[in-house]
């Protein structure tokens, strides 16, 4: 094996290796000093985004590893985004599990984050299908890791329905194997360009593999699971997948749609648009009923996967957009969700909107915080989520499709009700007598203003990270 | 000197003062009043630099801000965006003062309405419709926020219908804003958000006529015409008098200056052909929004459905297509914005003195507070039209205007200059005039504060109406050129047969 090979996947290599140190060094050394795991971690995360850096200038070929990685720079941004998110879901699982022993959250963490940052960079679709899985395997563990009830059963129902989900993947991937010999995402589309007839086994490929992708990215249908897991698991977990899972999974379902199934573009962009239009109604409709704050992102979040596919469905003109809006989405959710795990209390998990009551009040502060994330959800400007949403909106009307735009405005004012009704618990009621202030951990503090910054940075100054963006969304095949 | 970028963010810089910890209120405050009586100073200076007889844009600044879009940082002053300035920078501080008698909150209050400052000259001067469009936005929130934070009973619902209502509004007018985009990078290549080029941009007959549609219920809903006016009574009502002064006076400008620069300035075509259908709507909201104003029992409701009816003889005017009329809505805008200011202003003293607003129960307060009563009477008399006060310029030349174009509703809007005096003469009578109530002998009389807060909106009232020359001098070149554009294109459908 030659070595440039291993540079390729140099960034999966540090997260494993820091993974199982961590794993090695909390059970020889006992009671080591959970500060150090957590930096261990930390320094596995930098390492890798370092050696991810350094592939942004990659004269190598287009894959290696026989064509199972690929090393353009949609996989150099894609992983730069879920370490991000990554380094984020390290301080806020510092601050969560306070006072316990749980050594191996982090390199749980890792080891989900290895198969994020694989998803994101793979050219094989049985790689894609690896990825997928070291990433579940890790969240199943992750979001039953505390002892109450609905963590657990946040671990088992995303257990169930994810195993169930990977092997419509796989079924997908056969059948893939089936209509063109290969699974390789380039040879894939070499194989469809020769074909003269659209073969029915490839359309029926593109459907399997989109359901294991719709269902990673909770877009409805198959988005049941979001809302209970996302409640269910500690919030701290919560925050990382909801974020980086969306990350990794819409730039793996990129790769494969305007990739692999390119020639079969006409297909599945109708697919696209109608799950995309069911995905942002029933999301937002759903979410302004929601007493939950967790669910009430959660819900978002099915909404914001349907704005995604919005962008999807304009093909290579998204791509871009689309990675803008991952970059603010990861942001937003990750600090919305962090401020939530500030707020409810790491013993009771109290996340209901009313716990919401006066927080403008009892901590001015984290009200803010928690406003600046809700509005850029919302959509309104100097927030990088007006802007995503301008660009991806911007791209599905340059493609002539105005009137899913339309509903998808709408469907984002609906979803404004949603944000808006947290933001008026926050400023115009008044907080619970026994309302107690939260406290917020320097670590926590860290770990929210860090997205807020991102949030409004990008929002104002979009020109910082639009130009990475635009090369990385160049797809070379 | 960038004189349009520092009246746009010179309200910003009062924030980071405004930020440290303990400060009084009294202090937060005196900063906001500084801060906006600056702008208001700057705006000035932007007034002077504007050269009178000049069609077109000037003082603009053009500088990349996100090229990948087609984001520009354009600011451009012209005729009927520089009255909405100084109208947006003379009021501003009015409003601050009217918030001394707020004490919860202050420092939150006060930040409120200088980003509301900032955004609404941003709206009214950019020539991006993507920068345009981001300052529209930007309002909303702070002024929910007020409406719901700082309101009177029913506040949140208020706020809640007030925030929905314009951004369903501004769903569509976002559509039909990425769609220009695409056309012009259909047909030059690049797409552009320049509202200068898209003017110039060939588009069919009935892409006009979408895009006109989709901007019209964008700037409809915040105007507002009939049928999409019901959460106007309501966020008024409601609202603490800053906000409802703000609201009147400024934030429904927003919603014509929409109509006069986009739609008329974009779809000229389209413009002439809905003229008809928008002209309807409006006529109903002058006649319903006058009617329902005299049956009001709560005097604030009474102001806030006079703005329906105020509005509505503005875009009468705006689509009636003559110089005059055209030039008559944009005065008339910012006299709506004075007078109706005013009244809100008299009524908000008033309810800081009763506690109440229902007319039934004031009765006779100008016995007790005779300069009071006079600040609401001018303000009443103004908004009514009365010669030499600054409505009558305006709904005169509206009138004029429609006249010459249509009969009808050149009489449309003549009534409801009649039901103005109806309504506003009849609560001040009501209200006002009569045996004092034994409960209200104790009350005071307007303070200083109050004087210097009523008495430059006075001045200026009486400014326009006895020397209107200076004011028409300037708008007149730019209403003048967007006339005959519109009729370019009315008699271009007329030649090819197409109905008008």
């Amino acid at each position: 094996m030659k070595t440039q090979n291993l540079l390729a996947i140099a960034p999966e290599l540090f997260l494993v290796l820091a993974g199982i140190a961590i794993i090695l060094i909390d059970s020889i050394f006992k009671g080591v000093k959970r500060e150090w795991l957590a930096i261990l971690a930390g320094v596995g995360i930098v390492t890798s985004a370092v050696a991810t850096v350094t592939l942004w200038n990659w004269d190598g070929g287009q894959t290696a590893l026989q064509g199972m990685v690929a090393t353009d720079r949609l996989a150099v941004v894609g992983r730069l985004i879920i370490l991000g998110v990554a380094l984020i879901g390290v301080l806020l699982g510092y601050d969560y599990f306070k006072g316990e022993e749980r050594g191996e959250f982090y390199a749980l963490l890792l080891f989900a984050t290895t198969g994020m940052t694989l998803l994101v960079s793979s050219a094989d679709l049985l790689m894609v299908f690896l990825g997928l899985e070291i990433l579940s395997l890790a969240l199943y563990v992750l979001c039953g890791f505390t002892l109450r009830l609905g963590s657990g059963e946040a671990s088992l129902k995303y257990f169930l329905l994810g195993a169930f989900s990977s092997a419509v993947f796989l079924y997908g991937l056969a059948m893939t194997y089936g209509a063109t010999g290969t699974t390789k995402i380039s040879g894939i589309a070499l194989v469809l360009t020769g074909q003269t007839k659209v073969s029915s086994l490839a359309l029926v490929a593109i459907g399997l593999l989109g359901a294991g992708f719709a269902f990673k990215v909770s877009a409805v249908p198959f988005h049941m699971w979001t809302p209970d897991v996302y409640q269910g698991a500690p919030t701290a977990v919560t925050s990382f997948m909801s974020a980086a899972t969306k990350v990794a999974a819409f730039i793996a379902l990129i790769r494969v749609l305007d990739v692999a199934f390119q020639p079969l573009t006409w297909n599945w962009v109708p697919v696209v648009q109608i799950l995309a239009v069911v995905t942002m109604i029933v999301g937002a409709l759903l979410s302004i009923v929601q007493k939950d704050v967790k669910r009430l992102l959660a819900y978002s979040s099915v909404t914001n996967a349907g704005f995604i596919l919005v962008g999807i469905s304009a093909g290579p003109e998204g791509i871009m957009p689309v990675l803008f809006y991952l970059v603010s989405y990861a942001a937003m959710v990750i600090g919305a969700f962090a401020v939530v795990m500030v707020v409810s209390g790491r013993d009771r998990e109290r996340s209901s909107i009313e716990g919401f009551a006066g927080l403008g009040r009892r901590a001015p502060l984290l009200g803010a915080l928690m406003t600046v994330f809700l509005v850029s959800l919302t959509g309104i400007p100097l927030t990088a989520g007006f802007l995503a949403k301008i660009l991806v909106f911007g791209s599905a009307v340059s493609v002539g499709q105005w009137p899913l735009v339309l509903l998808a405005v709408l469907a984002s004012v609906i979803a404004a009700f949603a944000y808006l009704r947290v933001i008026v618990r926050m400023y115009m009621r008044d907080p619970e007598p026994d309302a107690e202030v939260p406290r917020l951990s320097p670590v926590a503090a860290v770990a929210i203003w860090i997205p807020a910054v991102v949030t409004l940075l990008f929002g104002i100054f979009p020109a910082l990270i639009a130009p990475i963006l635009e090369q990385a969304s160049v797809l070379r095949w | 000197m960038r004189w349009l970028t520092l009246t746009v963010f010179l309200p910003l810089l009062g924030i980071p003062f405004l930020l440290i910890p303990e400060l009084p209120d009294r202090a937060a405050r005196l900063i906001a009043l500084g801060v906006t009586i600056a702008t208001f100073l700057v705006s000035v200076g932007m007034f002077v630099k504007f050269q009178k007889g000049v069609p077109g844009f000037q003082l603009v600044e053009d500088v990349p801000w996100f090229e990948g879009v087609g984001l520009r940082y354009t600011l451009g002053v012209d005729g009927v965006s520089l009255f909405m300035v100084m109208l947006t920078t003379l009021v501003m501080p009015v409003a601050i003062l009217t918030s001394w008698s707020v004490t919860e909150k202050v420092k939150m209050y006060v930040m409120m309405a200088l980003f509301i400052e900032a955004a609404i000259l941003g709206t009214f001067l950019s020539l991006n419709l993507l920068m345009f469009f981001l300052f529209f936005e930007l309002l909303l929130l702070p002024m929910a926020l007020t409406i719901g934070i700082w309101g009177s009973k029913r506040r949140v619902y208020a706020a809640i219908k007030f925030f929905l209502f314009t951004l369903v509004g501004s769903a569509f007018l976002l559509v039909g804003i990425l769609v220009l985009f695409a056309q012009s990078a259909d047909v030059l290549g690049q797409g552009t958000f320049d509202f200068r080029r898209l003017q110039e941009l060939p588009m069919t007959v009935e892409v006009g006529r979408w895009l006109f549609m989709a901007f019209f219920i964008g700037f409809a809903v915040k105007v507002p015409l009939f049928p999409l006016h019901t959460w106007l009574p309501d966020a008024h009502t409601e609202a603490p008098t800053k906000g409802s002064v703000v609201l009147a006076a400024l934030l429904l400008k927003t919603g014509t200056y929409g109509l006069v620069r986009f739609n008329l300035g974009l779809f000229p075509e389209a413009s002439d052909h809905f003229a008809v259908f928008v002209s309807i709507l409006a006529a109903i909201g002058i006649v319903y929004g006058g009617i329902v104003a005299i049956m009001q029992t709560d005097l604030k409701r009474l102001v806030a459905y006079s703005s329906i009816s105020h509005l509505g003889l503005i875009v009468i005017g705006t689509f009636a297509f003559t110089e005059q009329a055209l030039t008559g809505s944009v005065l008339q805008m910012v006299n709506h914005g004075l007078s109706t200011g005013l009244l809100f202003i008299g009524v908000g003293m008033l309810y800081e003195r009763t506690h109440t607003r229902e007319i039934s129960e004031l009765g006779g307060i100008a016995k007790v507070t005779p300069w009071l009563a006079g600040v609401y009477l001018v303000a009443a008399l103004s908004s009514l039209g009365l010669p030499g006060l600054n409505n009558f310029i305006g709904e005169f030349l509206v009138i004029v205007g429609t006249f010459i174009s249509s009969h009808v509703f050149g009489v449309l809007a003549a009534v409801g200059v009649v039901l103005s005096a109806i309504y506003l003469l009849w609560s001040y009578q009501r209200a006002f005039q009569g045996d004092v109530p034994e409960r209200w002998k104790g009350i005071k009389d307007i303070n200083r504060r109050e004087v210097l807060l009523v008495v430059p909106m006075i001045a200026v009232m009486f400014l326009i109406g006895l020397f209107p020359k200076p004011f028409l001098d300037r708008i007149e070149p730019t209403t003048n050129g967007i006339v005959r554009e519109v009729e370019a294109a009315g008699s271009a459908d007329l030649q090819t047969g197409e109905a008008p």
